[in-house]
Order: C-alpha cells, then sequence, then structure tokens
C-alpha cells in the first residue's frame, strides 16, 4: 500500500544535509506501524514525502495508485484525501470551530451537507467531543485539540492515517488516550503510520516498528521494542 | 460547484467576522485608498472645469476695415473654418458691433450722445476665433498675416496679445501634465499601499492556507475565501467612501463655484453620483480581488 524505494532526501543548503538515505520499506493494508528514532532521525522528513510536502531528491515514493513523487502541486489535494495526517502542532485552523475544522476536511473534498453533518458528529462522538463541538481551537486543552485532529484526519475514512509525534506536546494521560484512539482506529481496518520517540508506548503496542537512524532504516522488526542500535 | 461557492462564500464571511480587527485595519486603509482615488477623480474634475473657463477667454479677433465687403469677410470665416487648429469662428457685423456697444454703454449719457451725433458707424466688423488648444493660436495669427491682405484688415489681436495668450498656453498645458502626473503618483501609492496591507493580512494567515491544503483542499478552496473577503472589504469601503465623501461636496459645491464660476459641484454629482460608485466598487473590489489573488500564490505551494 506504501512503498518506499530507494529514497534518498537531501536538503541543498550550505550544508548539503542528508535527511534520508536509500531508505526501502513497505507497508501493508490495516498495519500498525511505528516509526522510532532520535529527533533529526528522519522521521518528519519522512512523513513530509509521504504527503507531497517534500519531493524525494532520489528514488519513489507510491502510495495506492499515486506515484507521490511524481505528483504536481494541482495533483495534491485529491491524494490527500486519502491520507488522513496528524501532527505535534495540531495545525487546526484557529478561526474555526471543532466541528468547522472536521467538516472542512469533508467539505472541500465537496460532501454534500447532510452526510457531513452526519459524519462529523459521529467521529467527534468516537474522539469523546461531542460536547466540545462548538468551541474554538484556543478554548481546548492539548490533549482535547489532538482528539479534534485525530477526528479530522479519519472523518475522510482514509485508508492511511499518518501521525507526526501526534503525543509530543501531550502529557503522559492525555498519550496514552491519543494512542488508543489510534489503536482502536487501527482494528476498525485504517492504517496506522507513527512517528514517535516515545518509548514506552511503542514498547506497549508490540507492533512493527522501524527504526531510522541518521536517515537510514537500521532495523524493520515486526514485533519490535524501541531500542536505539 | 454551487455547494462549492455557497461554501467560500461562508467561509469568507466567517473569516471577516472571526478577524474583524484584521478586516477592520485593512478596510481602514483601503478605505483611504479609495478617498485619495475619489478626491483625485473629483478635483480632477475641477481642475478641467477651471483651465477650460480660462482656455474659453483666449480668443483672437480680426478686425476688418470698413470699407471690406461683406462678401470677402464671410470668405476668409469659411477659410477659416476648414483649418483643423480652430474650432469655433464667431462673424460679427457692424451692426451688430454697434449695438452690442450701446447695449454696452446704455447708461453712459455722454457716450449715448456721442454715438447718436455721428452720422455713420465707426465700428468694425470683426471675426471671433476660437482654437481648440491654446497653443495654436500662433498657426492661426500666420496664416491670417500672410493669407489675408493688409488692405482688408484693420488690426488682428495676436499680434497685440501674442504674449499673454502664449504664456497662458503653456501655462495650461503644463497645469494639465502636472495634474495628470501626480494624480498617476497618487493612484499607484494608494494602491500600493492597499496591496501591501492585504499582502501582511494574507502574510498572518499563511499557516492556516498551508493546513488547508495539507487538509487535502484544493486551490479554490484556499483561495476563494480570500477573494471574497477582498470583495467584502471592496464593497463595505465604496459605501463607507461615498457615504463621507457625498456632504463634502454639498457643503464644499457653494465655495467651489465662488471661484470656479463654471463649476456645478453638486450637479456634476448628481449627475455622476452613480459612475463614481461604480468606480469606487471597482476600484475597492479590483485591489481587495487582485492582490488577494496574487498574495496566496506563493502560500500554495505546500
Amino acid at each position: 500500500m506504501i512503498n518506499f524505494q530507494n529514497v534518498s532526501k537531501i536538503y541543498y543548503n550550505s550544508s548539503n544535509h542528508s535527511a534520508l538515505v536509500d531508505v526501502n520499506f513497505k507497508i501493508n493494508p490495516r498495519e500498525f506501524v511505528s516509526i522510532v528514532g532520535r529527533s533529526g532521525a528522519g522521521k518528519s522528513t519522512l512523513i513530509k514525502l509521504l504527503i507531497g510536502e517534500e519531493k524525494p531528491s532520489k528514488g519513489r515514493v507510491i502510495f495506492g495508485h499515486y506515484d507521490i513523487s511524481e505528483m504536481k502541486p494541482k495533483q495534491l489535494p485529491e491524494m490527500r484525501r486519502h491520507i488522513g495526517v496528524v501532527f505535534q502542532d495540531f495545525k487546526l485552523l484557529p478561526t474555526k470551530t471543532a466541528y468547522e475544522n472536521v467538516a472542512f476536511a469533508l467539505e472541500v473534498a465537496g460532501r454534500p451537507q447532510r452526510e457531513i453533518d452526519d459524519l462529523v458528529e459521529e467521529v467527534l462522538d468516537l474522539v469523546d467531543l461531542a460536547d466540545k463541538a462548538e468551541n474554538f481551537i484556543h478554548e481546548l486543552s492539548g490533549g482535547e485539540k489532538q482528539r479534534v485532529a485525530i477526528a479530522r484526519a479519519m472523518v475522510n475514512r482514509p485508508d492511511v492515517i499518518v501521525a507526526d509525534e501526534p503525543t509530543g506536546n501531550l502529557d503522559p494521560f492525555n498519550s496514552l488516550g491519543i494512542i488508543t484512539l489510534l489503536q482502536q482506529i487501527n482494528q476498525l481496518g485504517t492504517t496506522v503510520l507513527l512517528a514517535t520517540h516515545n518509548k514506552e508506548i511503542v514498547n506497549q503496542l508490540g507492533r512493527r516498528v522501524i527504526l531510522l537512524e541518521n536517515g537510514r532504516v537500521m532495523r524493520d522488526v515486526a514485533k519490535g521494542k524501541y531500542s536505539l542500535a | 460547484m454551487l455547494t462549492a461557492i455557497h461554501r467560500l462564500i461562508k467561509y469568507g464571511i466567517q473569516t471577516f467576522w472571526r478577524q474583524r480587527l484584521l478586516s477592520i485595519a485593512t478596510m481602514v486603509v483601503i478605505l483611504l485608498a479609495l478617498l485619495v482615488f475619489e478626491g483625485l477623480i473629483i478635483s480632477g474634475v475641477i481642475a478641467n472645469t477651471a483651465i477650460n473657463s480660462i482656455q474659453d477667454k483666449i480668443d483672437i479677433s480680426i478686425y476688418f476695415k470698413t470699407a471690406t465687403s461683406e462678401d470677402e469677410m464671410l470668405r476668409i470665416k469659411s477659410n477659416l473654418e476648414q483649418m483643423t487648429e480652430v474650432k469655433s469662428v464667431e462673424y460679427v457685423s457692424r451692426d451688430e458691433a454697434l449695438e452690442s456697444f450701446r447695449e454696452r454703454h446704455k447708461g453712459d449719457v455722454t457716450i449715448s450722445q456721442a454715438v447718436e451725433e455721428l452720422e455713420e458707424n465707426p465700428l468694425s466688423a470683426s471675426l471671433n476665433i476660437k482654437a481648440g488648444d491654446p497653443s495654436k493660436y500662433s498657426i492661426i495669427a500666420n496664416y491670417l498675416n500672410n493669407n489675408v491682405s493688409g488692405d482688408l484688415v484693420e488690426k488682428i489681436t495676436y499680434n497685440e496679445n501674442q504674449v499673454v495668450i502664449d504664456r497662458l498656453a503653456s501655462i495650461i498645458k503644463v497645469s494639465r501634465q502636472v495634474g495628470l502626473l501626480a494624480a498617476l503618483f497618487l493612484t499607484i501609492v494608494a494602491i500600493l499601499v492597499a496591496f501591501n496591507t492585504i499582502l501582511l493580512g494574507i502574510y498572518s494567515n499563511r499557516d492556516e492556507i498551508s493546513i488547508m491544503r495539507l487538509v487535502g483542499a484544493s486551490n479554490i478552496y484556499v483561495r476563494g475565501p480570500f477573494v471574497v473577503m477582498g470583495v467584502i472589504y471592496g464593497l463595505i469601503t465604496a459605501v463607507i467612501s461615498i457615504a463621507l465623501v457625498t456632504p463634502v461636496v454639498w457643503f464644499a459645491a457653494p465655495y467651489v463655484k465662488l471661484f470656479i464660476p463654471a463649476m456645478d459641484l453638486r450637479e456634476y454629482f448628481t449627475s455622476h453620483f452613480f459612475l463614481l460608485v461604480l468606480y469606487q466598487l471597482l476600484f475597492g473590489i479590483g485591489i481587495g480581488v487582485i492582490s488577494s489573488f496574487i498574495a496566496i500564490r506563493r502560500y500554495l505551494k505546500v
């Protein structure tokens, strides 16, 4: 479903920093994959390549029938509706309410209003925020914001949910809630790709772990634990 | 498509209202630009009327000797009318000249009596010539000097007033050019200031723009609300600007008329009201929409 083929990413600047070097891996439908590594190991770059925010310097990034490495900016929106993304800094729209933030993902996809109302209500219920639907983002706590972000990521019924350090700004209690939510989503049949450096979370999951170090894949284990090589 | 338009308008109005402080700040600047723009239009009209009324006062006359036949004079008149430089030629016969002389000095008994005592009409017939462009009088005067026999002509006024006419002509020409340049400069300044304000407004929304892109919004969905906001800015500021200018014009009109009798500002304002509103709308909405359109471009690359 997701396929990184010999992917390298070099940021051309004064130091010509190589963020990813010859990365190869495949992710199958319904998998729950953690990508771990220190800060600067290349986790975020990998996710940026997957959602087309950056282009690889070498190699191909395939998602379903999309060759993301070849896509033009105009073609990206349609592809992105099949990937739900959750960011460390939430990336919610501050001038919209929780409800509107979630609905936005459906509105831009051109869904009819009645369908949107039903779906948004359903996912807000799922993330336990039905009573905060009309609150603006700045009126929510960090954990609540991240749950809105997850609701937005899943409301389109995407094939895959990508979470980039979703617990990075949260306390252990809220982190646990977010991970549990991602597990539930995975159980419903959605592929989940989780980038994190939170050891406890990875160990507790007991699912596939890809370890990145200095832009290279150092280990790829089916039932892995978090350990730096 | 209809759903999309409906949603874009909804987002636009929503963002406009939820970022009211930014909206007001932007609109104040656009309003100032609009006032400058409208001020330029109105002062342009006033200046034009003033210059025209001065220009209208300039003419040259050719006075004929009393012996010159009327046919001769009418022939010269029609020759003059053939010239492209000439706007109009008016023939004043000796009788008409006497009539207007009497009219002018009706109250003055001595002059009236003196005229009555004369057996013959002492006044000359004349042609009053007006040029479309005041700098062309020298050409007309030249033509008269070269083509009309001195035996027929008593005098040509241009030969006496040449310096004054030429100086006035060049003053008129320079005022028009300076006015045009000043208007152009101020318009550009107004447009740039408004443009930059909208640019900053969108800059402060750059994170939201990239979020929209990351959530899968196509460019239309990202751009649309800002363009709608541009339209709202234009609409509101145009209405406010007209509302501010109308009483000013009403109040100032009598004073303007004092200086330039030919300028009826109220009449101009009422008869051109809808045109002025239209200009304002076009200017306001144009600035709003075009600058949003350009400003967002660079944030759409995500």
